[in-house]
């Protein structure tokens, strides 16, 4: 709050060894920001598009479907199911369950499996329906 | 601002917390989380369930009313959802309070802007005349 006062400060950032549960809280803020961000501004221009018609549809599947657009795509599939999985921990972690160190590291690392594997998934079920 | 001894312990932490105000926010970001979680499943299955994503077969499902209101109810919730999170990383990270207030303000902006574009596409959308 006031930064002139010259008031100790634990070495907070600093020396913790980096562990699951910190990778997945700043994840969790990561995906957050990007679906947000790039997500809502994608699901806006694809209802744009299919309002816009043939061309503006034909002008977003285009991009949709070239290499970058698919990165772009499967980014933010990886960032939905991470921030999904992620999410219902915090939500067991809300009612005060979960702390425990094994626990909590378990369910910290099962969050990336299971976001890896839904993408998967996702994708290969996704190419199927798009031919 | 300074409470006397007559102060409930509500009344004492008001205020208190790097957002300055009390819970309300932090569950309603809850709510809605969990509203998100059946409305982004619902559009997650709903997509993988289409025979093909051709512009007729998007246009007919976003048309019909079991694709048309949860997509109304996903577009609210979700821009709601995402400004109140990335509220919470200004609160965070912005420490100057004209600043995060500014910050709060342009975010509430550009969410309702964000969302009515988005409305408004799926009202073409449902209200389109019928194609011949």
């Amino acid at each position: 709050m006031n930064s002139t006062a010259e008031r100790p400060l634990s070495p907070h950032l600093t020396i913790w060894k980096w562990g699951p549960g910190m990778t997945v809280s700043i994840l969790h803020r990561i995906t957050g920001g990007a679906l947000t961000v790039a997500g809502l501004a994608v699901l806006a221009w694809w209802l744009i598009a299919i309002a816009g018609g043939d061309a503006a549809y034909g002008e977003f599947a285009k991009l949709a479907t070239s290499p970058a657009g698919m990165i772009v795509l499967a980014g933010l599939t990886w960032a939905f199911w991470q921030h999904l999985f992620s999410g219902l921990r915090h939500l067991v972690l809300d009612t005060g369950s979960g702390y425990e160190l094994k626990v909590n590291r378990f369910w910290a690392i099962m969050t990336l499996v299971g976001s890896l594997t839904a993408t998967a998934v996702t994708w290969y079920v996704l190419m199927g329906v798009g031919k | 601002m300074t409470q006397g001894e007559s102060a409930t312990p509500l009344a004492k932490v008001r205020g208190l917390g790097s957002a300055h105000h009390g819970g309300g926010h932090w569950l309603e970001e809850r709510f809605t989380s969990v509203a998100l979680l059946l409305l982004s499943l619902w559009l997650f299955f709903s997509l993988l369930m289409l025979p093909n994503f051709e512009l007729a077969t998007l246009k007919e499902w976003l048309g019909s009313a079991w694709g048309a209101i949860p997509m109304a109810l996903l577009i609210v919730t979700a821009f709601k959802h995402g400004i109140d999170g990335l509220k919470v990383v200004v609160d965070d990270y912005v420490h100057d309070e004209g600043n995060r207030i500014a910050l709060h303000y342009l975010l509430t902006m550009a969410a309702i802007a964000g969302a009515s574009v988005a409305l408004f596409a799926l009202a073409r959308i449902v209200f389109a005349p019928v194609a011949a």
